[in-house]
């Protein structure tokens, strides 16, 4: 991390949440991931505390998405390592990455569009062995109720924010410790961004949900998160409170002015 | 009038053996892209099954009823078939998972000459026949001579095709395994970030398309009488046009196709030319790939993401 500028000694130390404990519950630890052999990230350094919702920023291309798909070994990190709960998950299965309840929104939504709503909140479902289904449905219909009356529609016919909703709606089905969005925002209306925005932090507060979030939305992200990391051609070039992140000029001028929205 | 109607039933019966056929083809098309083009010896290798099962029940153990002995030779044709299927896939083809789209099809080509070969040289080469069983037929209509007859064996092969069918469909539609084979089917990486084994999912395809196979095999067995190791490649090819013409991928599909394959091939023979019969089948394929790639319940390739 020598290229990049902290606002404290130790920035995960320095604004986490009190209480939370000093192992972070996710750490990513110097991961470097390729295409091929173009270096998509570059050695991250990211931590998730529990109970936090932290953010990660970054222009088109900067290797958000691949950063949450590295944490699900999809494609795997070639260097460094990713640890869980203590456990260094850097070449564990996929799936079985997901049954330790980390539960991702990916990039793009990824519903199964031959499958109804139903059945796509079904397959969320499979990791928790359905034992507390209805009492997860219910919750996810309280959080979207749009769901509720689209649920024997196929996935593939719902619109963005349906589909978006859904696929929030799909992560929260397994009973995740751990949620991962990514770009929630994406391609959707203002009113529905606010919506899913405020869904997240009600998740946060009232059930302590531990949030990793990716965002091109700077704005609404780091006001909603507690911690904010700035990814720049797959390296962590800044990190620090949301607010103070909210503040530094770089950012606004790199990733808020003009898109205050 | 009768004419018809006899071939009517005989093409059906035909076409619910390359309907079971053509599932397998189907299913595991739609999981990894992969045409399996050794799954028509797969079917050839469970009528070796059965016919071993089948001699060992009547001689050895001595088993008067054929029902009982068809019962026994279906379940263990299906558990060994969907075992060597197992095993072909695990051998054959997951070790190219990841390599270009043309290796598993290739390694599957040479899976095809593998078993063949294998069956003719420890079988021997000629045809293998079994003593008929379940010769009684109902005689629908009598005119001047000509009967049209519904033979006993024949509503066992549409009664059973339709009992497993459904209890298939409840598998794919209802349970959760069935979801898993079709989240796999929709979207590999997203069903193993919600927890599915993909692997195990495409195992299990594999099993599920050689048990009905089996089944095929089995009523193949009892249908025709006799067992060949070349029986794989016709059938199998026939199955994969029935496949295609009801749209790839498609479940219903690959049973509307193997019906309608059915149908054509016993009509062609009784009204045209039998020995055009395999030509008149293979066109079909050809006709229905240069003019509806998508086949008749295939979905179009646009989708909305």
């Amino acid at each position: 991390m020598s290229a990049s500028d902290t606002l404290a000694p130790d920035p995960a130390a320095a604004s986490q949440p009190a209480g939370s404990g000093a192992v972070p519950m996710l750490s990513v630890r110097g991961v470097k991931t390729f295409y091929g052999n173009i270096m998509a990230l570059k050695g991250v350094d990211v931590d998730v505390y529990q109970g936090e919702i932290v953010t990660l920023i970054g222009s088109n291309g900067a290797g958000k998405s691949t950063l949450m798909m590295t944490i699900f070994g999809q494609p795997r990190a070639r260097e460094g390592a990713v640890i869980y709960e203590g456990r260094d998950i850097t070449k564990v299965p996929t799936h079985e990455i997901a049954q330790l309840r980390i539960a991702q929104s990916p990039e793009g939504r990824r519903i199964f569009p031959r499958m109804t709503v139903f059945e796509n909140l079904q397959m969320g479902a499979a990791v928790d062995g359905f034992a507390h289904f209805d009492d997860d449905l219910r919750k996810v219909f309280d959080l979207f109720p749009r769901l509720k009356e689209r649920i024997n529609q196929r996935g593939g016919t719902l619109s963005g924010g349906e589909q978006q909703m859904l696929a929030i709606g799909r992560a929260l089905m397994s009973r995740p410790r751990l949620l991962m969005l990514d770009e929630p925002s994406l391609g959707l209306a203002p009113l529905i961004v606010k919506l899913i925005f405020d869904a997240i932090r009600e998740l946060n507060r009232s059930e302590g949900l531990t949030v990793f979030l990716v965002e091109q939305n700077a704005f609404h992200a780091l006001k909603l998160a507690h911690r904010g990391y700035v990814l720049v051609n797959g390296a962590v070039t800044l990190s620090g409170s949301g607010h103070e992140l909210l503040e530094r000029p770089e950012v606004r001028a790199a990733y808020l002015e003009g898109g205050k929205h | 009038m009768d004419i018809f109607v006899q071939q009517l039933i005989n093409g059906l019966t035909l076409g619910s053996i390359y309907g079971l056929i053509a599932i397998g083809y189907t299913m595991v098309f739609g999981i990894i892209g992969m045409v399996n083009f050794a799954h028509g010896d797969v079917f050839m290798v469970s009528t070796f099954i059965a016919l071993i099962c089948f001699l060992l029940l009547t001689t050895v153990i001595g088993i008067t009823s054929i029902f009982l002995a068809l019962a026994i030779v279906l379940v263990v044709a299906m558990f060994f078939t969907a075992l060597t299927n197992w095993a072909i896939e695990r051998v054959a083809y997951r070790p190219l998972r990841g390599s270009f789209r043309l290796a598993p099809m290739i390694s599957a080509i040479g899976m095809s000459i593998f078993l063949a070969n294998f069956v003719q040289v420890s079988q021997g080469p000629r045809n293998k026949p079994i003593p008929p069983m379940v010769t009684d037929v109902i005689v629908l209509m009598d005119n001047n001579g000509y009967q049209v007859t519904l033979a006993w064996k024949q509503i066992i092969i549409m009664v059973s095709t339709a009992v497993l069918l459904g209890a298939f469909w409840y598998l794919v539609q209802k349970t959760s395994l069935g979801r898993a084979q079709r989240a796999c089917e929709q979207d590999r990486k997203m069903a193993a970030l919600l927890g599915i084994n993909v692997d195990q999912t495409i195992s299990l395809t594999f099993v599920i398309g050689a048990a009905l196979a089996a089944v095929a095999g089995v009523m193949y067995l009892m249908y025709y009488g006799v067992a060949h190791f070349a029986d794989g490649f016709v059938p199998g090819v026939k199955a994969f046009t029935a496949a295609v013409l009801g749209g790839i991928g498609s479940l219903p599909g690959a049973v509307l196709g193997g019906l309608l394959i059915g149908l054509i091939e016993v009509f062609w023979s009784a009204y045209f030319s039998i020995e055009y019969k395999d030509v008149a089948a293979f066109s079909i394929l050809a006709i229905t790939l240069i003019f509806m790639p998508q086949g008749l319940l295939g979905r179009p390739e646009v989708e909305k993401v």
